[in-house]
C-alpha cells in the first residue's frame, strides 16, 4: 500500500489500491457507501470493466448512473430504474393529453370569435378575408413519448445535469 | 435432471438443476437475453437479486434487469438514466407549453368577453330595425 490511503472500492475489496486503480477517482475513502451499493448490485468486476471500455472523461458520468441505477434498483428491487421510467411515461401521456385539449379549446374559442352577424348577407370576399384573417393555429408537434422506450435503444442518449 | 438446459446455464457451461433460479426466466431459445444481463449484472447477482425476490416477483425483476442492461450496453455512458432525463426534458416542455397555451386561452376568452359586449353594445346604438352593419366591423379584424 502506497502513503495514501485506499480508495473506497480497494478498502472493500480489501485489496492493495495502485497508483493507476480504475475506481479511485471515482470512489473516495470518504463515501464507502457509493462503492458498496454499486458493488452489490453490478459487482466490481464488471464496474471496472465498464470503466475500463469508456475514455476516461466519460467516466465520471458514467460513475454517476451507475450509482443512481444501484440506489433504484436497491429501492425498488423489482423494477428499479424501469419504475421510474413508466411513471415518467405516463406523465408525458398526461400532460400530451391536456395540451390536445388545450389546443382544441383554443380552436372552439376561435371559431367563436367568428362574428355572428344580424344581417342574412353576407358578400363572398368577406369570407376570403374572413378566412385569410383567421388562420387555424399551427399545432405543435409534440413527439410521441410511447415510443421513447423502444427508440432510445436505437440512438445516443443526451444526458443533463440530473444526478444529485 | 432438465433435459434441456436453460439460457444461463448453457452460457455457463454447467449442469442446469430442476430448481434453477435463472431457468424460468431465461429460456434457451433466447441466449441474447441472459448474455445481456450477464455482461452487466453478472449471474451471482442476477441470481442473488432473484432469490431474494418471491416468486411472483421475480419475472418483472427478470424483465427490468433485462431492459436496464440493454440500455447500458447501447448507452455505456448513461444507460436508461438517459432515458429517464430525456422524459424530464420531455416533461419540462409540455408544461411550458401547456402554459403559454392556457395563457392563451385566457387572453382569447377575455377579448371574446370584451368582442360581444362591444357588439352589443354597436348594434343598440343602431337601432332595433335589422340594420346591417359594414363588414369592416367584424371582431377578428379588430385585433390585426
Amino acid at each position: 500500500m502506497g502513503g495514501n490511503s485506499p480508495c473506497a472500492s480497494c478498502k472493500l475489496l480489501r485489496r492493495r489500491c495502485a497508483k493507476d486503480c480504475v475506481f479511485a477517482p471515482y470512489f473516495p475513502s470518504d463515501d464507502p457507501h457509493k462503492f458498496a451499493i454499486v458493488h452489490k448490485v453490478f459487482g466490481a468486476s464488471n464496474v471496472s470493466k465498464m470503466l475500463q471500455e469508456l475514455s476516461v472523461h466519460q467516466r465520471a458520468d458514467a460513475v454517476s448512473s451507475l450509482v443512481y441505477e444501484a440506489n433504484a434498483r436497491m429501492r425498488d428491487p423489482v423494477y428499479g430504474c424501469v419504475g421510474a421510467i413508466s411513471y415518467l411515461q405516463n406523465q408525458v401521456s398526461q400532460l400530451q393529453m391536456q395540451l390536445a385539449v388545450a389546443q382544441a379549446e383554443i380552436l372552439c374559442i376561435q371559431m367563436q370569435n367568428e362574428p355572428v352577424m344580424p344581417t342574412p348577407q353576407m358578400d363572398p370576399e368577406d369570407d376570403k378575408s374572413f378566412l385569410l384573417q383567421n388562420n387555424l393555429p399551427q399545432y405543435l408537434n409534440f413527439a410521441s413519448s410511447s415510443n421513447v422506450i423502444h427508440d432510445s435503444l436505437k440512438r445516443e442518449s443526451i444526458f443533463g445535469d440530473i444526478i444529485s | 435432471m432438465n433435459s434441456e438446459r436453460c439460457a444461463a446455464c448453457k452460457y455457463l457451461r454447467r449442469r442446469c438443476p430442476s430448481d434453477c433460479i435463472f431457468a424460468p426466466y431465461f429460456p434457451s431459445n433466447n441466449p441474447q437475453r441472459f448474455a445481456c444481463v450477464h455482461k452487466i449484472y453478472g449471474a451471482s447477482n442476477v441470481g442473488k437479486m432473484l432469490q431474494q425476490l418471491p416468486t411472483h416477483k421475480r419475472v418483472q425483476a427478470a424483465n427490468s434487469l433485462y431492459y436496464e442492461a440493454q440500455c447500458r450496453i447501447q448507452d455505456p455512458v448513461y444507460g436508461c438514466v438517459g432515458i429517464i432525463s430525456l422524459l424530464l426534458q420531455q416533461i419540462h416542455n409540455a408544461e411550458n407549453q401547456l402554459a403559454k397555451t392556457q395563457a392563451e386561452i385566457a387572453v382569447l376568452s377575455n377579448s371574446h368577453t370584451q368582442d360581444s359586449q362591444f357588439q352589443q353594445n354597436f348594434l343598440l346604438q343602431q337601432g332595433n330595425v335589422g340594420q346591417s352593419s359594414s363588414p369592416s366591423t367584424q371582431p377578428s379584424s379588430w385585433f390585426k
